[in-house]
């Protein structure tokens, strides 16, 4: 557990807690991120441009991130183009299937004590930690 | 109506900041979040749990308003029952986590952190969007 960076994730829980009660506040919204993206093409002509404001939003976080701390972020992800194509599908059928994600069943879905949120997301990080046994099982991890 | 569109956008800003403070944009550490039998990393709990804590008591604020600042009404999703496709599509979904270690939040942000490669996830995931939302699976 050495890479355990506990008082990070607190303060970056709650900044995304900020960011889901503002868009409820504001907008009415479940911060869901999977819903959001979707309704960028699918959802009705009305219901586009916030959905596409948010999506910059949160593209240009990360950069606001850079500027302000003057640090890059870490970023380390396999480059193994098969596994990366196939963890996308996955990713973008699973999440439109089970009608939402980390963000909108794991925060807003769990905020509201909600027991389809649940179920969703017990499952899926079950799914997840499943996998990622298997493939180190497999790699003689 | 434009009022709308910036406090989205302001929204987003947030949350892709909150995510690159916990990390999270770092498909590495949710991986390590993800391999609990191996090197265990649970920072991903306290990022869902500082998130929840505050949700949780904010919204129990904000809906007890009539409406938002900028809406005739609040957007709740009102599904109750647990069927076979909320159950199939998080067992997909977390399997793909588990491969890669993006979720659809952080493939997004990670848009200027990771090149290539996320690029192609991104298109992976568009069209894994698009064999739902384009199909008879969708009611």
């Amino acid at each position: 557990m050495e890479n355990f960076t506990p008082i990070s994730a607190l303060i970056g829980g709650l900044i995304i807690g900020l960011s889901a009660l503002l868009l409820m506040m504001f907008n009415g919204r479940i911060a869901g991120i999977s819903g959001i993206f979707s309704g960028t093409v699918f959802a009705d002509a009305g219901d586009r441009l916030w959905r596409v404001a948010f999506v910059l939003g949160l593209i240009a976080g990360p950069v606001v991130y850079t500027m302000v701390m003057g640090v890059q972020p870490n970023f380390v992800m396999t480059d193994n183009k098969g596994l990366i194509i196939a963890g996308g599908l996955l990713v973008g059928f699973g999440t439109r299937l089970g009608s939402g994600c980390t963000s909108g069943h794991g925060v807003c879905g769990l905020s509201r004590l909600s027991v389809r949120s649940l179920v969703a997301v017990l499952t899926f990080m079950f799914a997840g930690m499943v996998t990622v046994a298997i493939m180190n099982m497999m790699m003689g991890g | 109506m434009m009022m709308k569109n910036l406090t989205a956008l302001i929204s987003g800003v947030v949350f892709g900041v909150g995510l690159t403070v916990a990390e999270m944009t770092n498909p590495q550490k949710v991986r390590s979040f993800l391999d609990i039998l191996g090197n265990w990393d649970p920072s991903l709990a306290f990022v869902m749990g500082g998130a929840l804590v505050l949700t949780f008591l904010g919204y129990k604020v904000i809906t007890k308003r009539a409406k938002p600042v900028f809406d005739v009404c609040f957007h709740i999703p009102q599904g109750r029952h647990i069927d076979k496709r909320l159950v199939l599509g998080a067992v997909f979904f977390g399997i793909g986590w588990g491969l890669v270690g993006l979720c659809p939040g952080p493939a997004l942000a990670a848009i200027t952190l990771g090149g290539t490669d996320v690029y192609i996830f991104l298109t992976a995931f568009i069209a894994g969007m698009l064999v739902f939302d384009l199909t008879p699976l969708k009611k």
